[in-house]
């Protein structure tokens, strides 16, 4: 099983690529939009902010790359940022145009402490996930939803997940697994 | 709100997990990558490595460290010790770790917490005080800076910083507590999560921390077991502490 983590700025890719490798997939961080296209699972992680991180996309030609894959029917799975990415647009940076793989938008949180950070139950199965984000996605596409903020949105073969599977345990690591044997 | 987070803090020097107040008498307690993934099995929710020598050598935790306990642990954790810049940060996220911690050098030079968020994101921004009667100390609690905590916290916040680990330089290693006056003077201060650090001495006194923050550190009162975090974990259970299911 060959996994395409796409590695466009400063983020942690190293824990999503270990945490795949720990399942048995050959997992690689790439740039190039042809190892996007080709592999058996595309990956789009991410923190940061939405303007830099739509920027290194654009620069290496992954945004064309994401949306032709997901057009096909490629799996593709969207991580913290990667979901927010996947929508129509973000308000985040005065406004940015998102790839449009999800309907919606990205919103900045306005309860609670925010950043949003630590573990919480995603319902409706009850387990808990890391979090670590200031935004949300609002979407049609939700399927589960973590204290009412949306924590899994899915349309087509793009699955997006605003919790961090790669730093969610057990839990995460079973997440992930469900993703590989889907794909 | 997320879950109550217990967070074990693994002092570091060079390789080794040490234990030791500040700089004297570091003992070595064991190897980081097997410690933390002790804790981890144990239910930590995240964990802190913080490089007792970094500051005094003016460099980072060895990435090479922080890439093992990465390919290694599926939870979170925090680098702290020795960030100066931006590019320090985003060196040590690259290598895999999740957030970076700065105290003296935020203090020295607080333009570093906004490169810091502009680069990495507020989210792997955490902004470490050291505070004794309310007020900062810098250089690992043994310099004044004539300010008090509260005040630092919400220039953090406002800067970009993502968490506040507070620690009490009175209350630490006496274990008779949290400074849960200090703790809640920042927490009120700021909008953003912060960790209780210093003073725990048992499970109740975690729980009265965890009353007024998101998170507490765990250190002496862990004794280096990582079997001691799972009888902690039940204990607090046990208060009424809603704790996340770490199977």
């Amino acid at each position: 099983m060959r996994v395409a983590v796409c590695d466009y700025g400063a983020s942690n890719v190293r824990s999503v690529l270990a945490a795949f490798g720990r399942l048995g997939a050959e997992a690689r961080s790439t740039r190039d939009p042809d190892d996007v296209l080709a592999a058996d699972l595309a990956v789009l992680p991410g923190v940061g902010s939405a303007a830099s991180a739509m920027r290194g996309l654009r620069e290496h030609g992954l945004d064309a790359a994401l949306r032709s894959r997901v057009g096909a029917g490629g799996p593709t799975l969207g991580i913290c940022l990667g979901l927010q990415l996947a929508l129509e647009e973000s308000e985040e940076d005065g406004g940015v145009p998102g790839l449009g793989l999800l309907p919606g938008r990205t919103v900045r949180l306005r309860e609670g402490r925010v950043p949003r950070m630590g573990w919480a139950q995603v319902e409706p199965d009850g387990e808990a996930f890391y979090f670590a984000h200031s935004y949300a996605a609002e979407t049609p596409a939700a399927t589960a939803r973590s204290e009412g903020i949306v924590a899994v949105a899915e349309a087509g073969s793009f699955l997006g997940v605003q919790f961090h599977p790669e730093k969610s345990g057990p839990a995460g690591a079973r997440f992930l697994a469900r993703c590989l044997s889907r794909a | 709100m997320p879950l109550p987070r217990l967070i074990p803090c693994l002092d570091v020097a060079g390789d080794r997990v040490v234990k030791g107040i500040r700089f004297q008498g570091l003992r070595d307690v064991g190897d980081p990558v097997d410690l933390g993934a002790a804790y981890s099995d144990a239910g930590a929710d995240e964990l802190v490595f913080l490089d007792v020598t970094a500051t005094v050598e003016e460099r980072p935790l060895l990435p090479e460290l922080v890439s093992r306990v990465a390919d290694e642990l599926a939870i979170p954790f925090t680098v702290g010790g020795g960030v100066r810049s931006a590019a320090d940060g985003e060196a040590l996220l690259r290598a895999g770790a999740d957030k970076v911690a700065v105290n003296s050098a935020a203090l020295k030079r607080p333009a570093l917490i906004e490169e810091l968020a502009a680069l990495l994101g507020s989210q792997a921004v955490v902004v470490a005080i050291d505070a004794a009667a309310g007020k900062v100390y810098a250089r690992a609690g043994t310099e004044p800076v004539g300010r008090l905590a509260a005040a630092w916290a919400a220039e953090a916040e406002e800067r970009g910083a993502g968490e506040i680990l507070l620690t009490s330089i009175d209350a630490d290693g006496t274990r008779a507590g949290y400074d849960l006056a200090l703790t809640r003077a920042v927490a009120e201060a700021v909008s953003i999560p912060v960790i209780a650090s210093g003073g725990a001495g048992e499970a109740r006194h975690v729980a009265e921390a965890l009353e007024v923050v998101q998170a507490a550190l765990l250190a002496s009162i862990l004794h280096e077991s990582p079997a001691r975090l799972g009888a902690l974990r039940e204990e607090l259970g046990d208060l009424g502490v809603p704790l996340r299911d770490a199977a």
